[in-house]
């Protein structure tokens, strides 16, 4: 994706440590920080956890290796900040 | 004109007579006194043209329906009379806003309120003009004949087309229920305006762009051009905005956009103006009064002319200010307590007397009372 | 940001949205953080995109509102109306143009308010229209006054000792008033709602979806129902399918959104039969 507005990268400083392997590839999904306004709706849906808020309560995924691509996370944003990095 | 088509018509037949000849293909409206015989002309002539009619719920309806259609490509009108105008007005201004072309023929009645449902009335002049809230500029058109109401309806829809605008056809409530025998125009006697249509790609396209005449090209939906159209000011992408900047140029292209081509709406006919020391002005039902008080005036010697106007907005100042110059004294007739007089008072020197004749009683105003007010300010 | 890991498949998925999102308007909305008026678009989004449809072909109405602004956001040929007449516009549109698709998406102080009458009598003539209802039992835009669809003793800035009216069911008052196909959802039930929201498009005469939305800013916050994601909660514990509300009693369903495919019928739709009587006078003139 070419949109400047799309990163993962969030606060560096609140993200916390993951035993993601980043070897495998980015993320499971694409958190776009402009548009989320932290809401915290992915964060509570989420059933297995991978988010965190950072410390503006916008999603970090703090847990990538639980994603199990159920989509909640994404079907619920109502800003349309999140899309699927899976395969 | 001997193959002319000869027809037996009413005035709200005539109307759907003018509208089919300019390229109507869809009416929706609410039926009420006295415009009715127009939905139901529509109703029976536009499916047998693969055109489309439909009753709405209400005139709010009718009116949105209308808009609806004419941005799906549609040349599209409604016919209504005061009530009906009255709840239309929110919509109209929409249109205005969204330049949006349509013809809305009201004919008036009696009011204000449900008022005289079966009487004659000019008294919705003013809400033509200034009907929906806010600022722009509306363009109203006034028949005074049976024949003259093909033309006009005609004419209506030209304009809306010409300057992507709602056009107001005002039909006085004697007109729209007289029946004459009268020529139809053939194919291809009067010209026919259509919107223009954008002919770059998509991609380039700029829904209210701001062209050299001002008008904005306006492509139907499904052909491609995907734009925002909103009631809510906007940029000329079509995109909603608050920003003076923006603002400005929106609004001056709503005015502008006509009263920098108001010759192309003027409509005017004079009745021996030539040498006359009073003139009476008139629009509508009146101004066929004012045409024999005329000719009997002159029969007496009296030197006497009728400015009548076709065109009531925007109003023809230079055109009324020109023919009325040599003249000592004007009559403004009225059916009404006096709207357009206002507009001739402004647009005419101080040193013109001018007087008014104005009914409100649900009656006409005959030859016998405007050659009464002539004596009178003799 | 396309990986040699991400699939054809994911590419699509993430795509998905700026696909159909207006460009030169982006993101974010005016809505409020966690309002579920996003959430019903990227259903509609997504609803769309299974369907294959040109976008070309589809005009999306609306009126006036915060479910309304959704149309200015989407790249299809939007119209945004007046207060509750946006049935009558789109009926307009269908009308002159009965091969585009039209969507209307609605609130309920909209569509069931002042748009009360376009609402029932868009169902009785049974247009092919599809309707998107987002109740949120509030007017949001406008701070949280009483709507038709506030429930009674419900609490807000024009009802500030509770609700004295009673409200509207706006699915049954669309299967009452003769709309063919009547589907309800909620923001909870996202997925779901994508699949109504296909099917109501695909029908062919008035379809209504009715989208239980939250409004924490006003109805959660003056209402005690909490945050968005606490009123969305709620939503999945206060819904019942409709096949086993079929087995429930009246009281048992008190307080309970019933949601499912409601109501579908069969019948001729008015734009077809229209065309008919054109084909039948062709040239009558």
């Amino acid at each position: 994706m070419t949109d400047a507005g799309i990163s993962n990268k969030a606060d560096p400083l609140s993200k916390p440590q993951s035993k993601y392997d980043y070897s495998k590839g980015p993320e499971p999904l694409e958190i776009n920080m402009k548009w989320c306004k932290a809401c915290n709706i992915c964060i509570a849906l989420c059933p297995k956890q991978v988010f965190e808020p950072d410390r503006d309560g916008k999603p970090v995924q703090a847990r990538p290796e639980n994603c199990t691509q159920c989509t909640i996370c994404w079907v619920h944003c109502p800003d349309l900040a999140i899309t699927s990095n899976y395969k | 004109m001997a193959d002319r088509k000869r027809v037996l018509v009413m005035g709200n037949h005539a109307v759907v007579e003018g509208a089919i000849y300019a390229g109507l293909n869809f009416y929706a409206g609410y039926p009420i006194t006295p415009s009715t015989e127009v939905a139901e002309g529509c109703a029976r002539e536009l499916p047998k043209i693969g055109g489309r009619f439909i009753q709405m719920e209400d005139e709010i309806g009718s009116i949105a329906a209308v808009v609806g259609s004419s941005v799906a490509g549609a040349k599209s009108m409604t016919a209504t009379s005061g009530p009906g105008y009255s709840l239309m007005l929110e919509n109209i201004g929409y249109a205005y806003m969204t330049e949006v072309p349509l013809v809305v023929c009201n004919v008036q009645r009696g009011g204000p309120s449900t008022g005289l449902p079966t009487k004659v009335s000019q008294a919705d002049t003013m809400q033509a003009k200034w009907g929906p809230h806010g600022d722009y500029t509306a363009i109203a058109v006034a028949p005074s004949t049976i024949e003259d109401t093909v033309t006009e309806t005609i004419r209506a829809f030209n304009l809306a087309e010409r300057f992507r605008t709602p056009v107001t056809i005002l039909l006085d409530e004697v007109i729209a229920h007289s029946r004459a025998i009268i020529n139809l125009p053939e194919p291809g006697e009067i010209d026919i305006y259509n919107r223009v249509k954008p002919t770059c790609s998509p991609e380039e396209f700029i829904p209210f762009e701001m062209t050299e005449n001002l008008v904005s090209a306006m492509p139907a939906y499904g052909e491609g051009y995907r734009y925002v159209v909103t009631g809510l000011t906007h940029d000329p992408m079509g995109f909603t905005t608050n920003k003076p900047s923006e603002i400005f140029p929106k609004l001056d292209k709503l005015r502008n956009k006509i009263m920098n081509y108001r010759e192309e709406t003027v409509k005017i006919r004079t009745e021996q103006m030539e040498d006359a020391e009073i003139a009476f002005v008139a629009y509508g039902s009146v101004s066929r009064a004012a045409l024999q008080a005329v000719d009997l005036a002159r029969k007496a010697g009296v030197k006497v002319g009728m400015v009548q106007l076709y065109t009531i907005w925007p109003f023809p100042e230079k055109q009324v200010k020109e023919l009325c110059a040599n003249c000592r004294k004007v009559i403004v007739g009225e059916l009404n307590m006096g709207q357009i007089v206002h507009e001739v008072r402004r647009v005419l020197p101080g040193d013109i007397e001018i007087h008014t004749l104005q009914r409100y009683d649900g009656e006409i105003l005959t030859p016998l009372q405007l050659l009464e007010k002539l004596e009178e300010v003799l | 940001m396309a990986t040699a890991t991400t699939s054809e498949k994911a590419k699509q998925k993430s795509d998905i949205f700026l696909k159909y999102l207006r460009p030169r308007k982006g993101m974010p909305s005016v809505w409020c953080a966690g309002c579920g008026n996003g959430i019903v678009m990227t259903a509609i989004i997504r609803a769309i995109d299974k369907l294959g449809l040109s976008k070309d072909n589809i005009v999306m109405v609306s009126g006036i509102g915060c479910s309304s602004r959704m149309p200015i956001y989407l790249d299809f040929n939007a119209l945004h109306t007046t207060h509750g007449r946006a049935l009558p516009f789109a009926t307009g549109v269908k009308f002159a143009r009965p091969d585009l698709k039209v969507i209307v998406v609605t609130g309920d102080g909209d569509a069931l308010a002042i748009g009360g009458n376009h609402f029932i009598h868009a169902c009785r003539r049974n247009i092919d229209i599809t309707a998107i209802l987002i109740n949120n039992n509030i007017y949001g835009m406008t701070g949280g006054q009483g709507s038709p669809t506030t429930p009674s003793a419900a609490f807000s800035t024009t009802t500030p000792y509770g609700n004295a009216e009673k409200h509207f069911d706006p699915s049954a008052l669309a299967a009452a008033s003769g709309a063919s196909y009547v589907a309800r959802s909620t923001v909870y039930h996202a997925t779901a709602m994508e699949k109504l929201i296909g099917e109501a498009i695909s029908h062919r005469g008035f379809s209504l979806v009715e989208a239980v939305s939250n409004c924490h800013t006003y109805y959660g916050r003056l209402n005690r129902q909490g945050d968005p994601v606490t009123m969305i909660n709620s939503f999945k514990e206060k819904s019942v399918q409709v096949t086993k509300a079929k087995k429930m009693s009246p009281e048992e369903l008190k307080g309970k959104i019933v949601i499912g495919k409601l109501h579908e019928v069969d019948t001729t739709e008015f734009c077809d039969v229209y065309q008919s009587t054109v084909d039948r006078l062709d040239g009558r003139k």
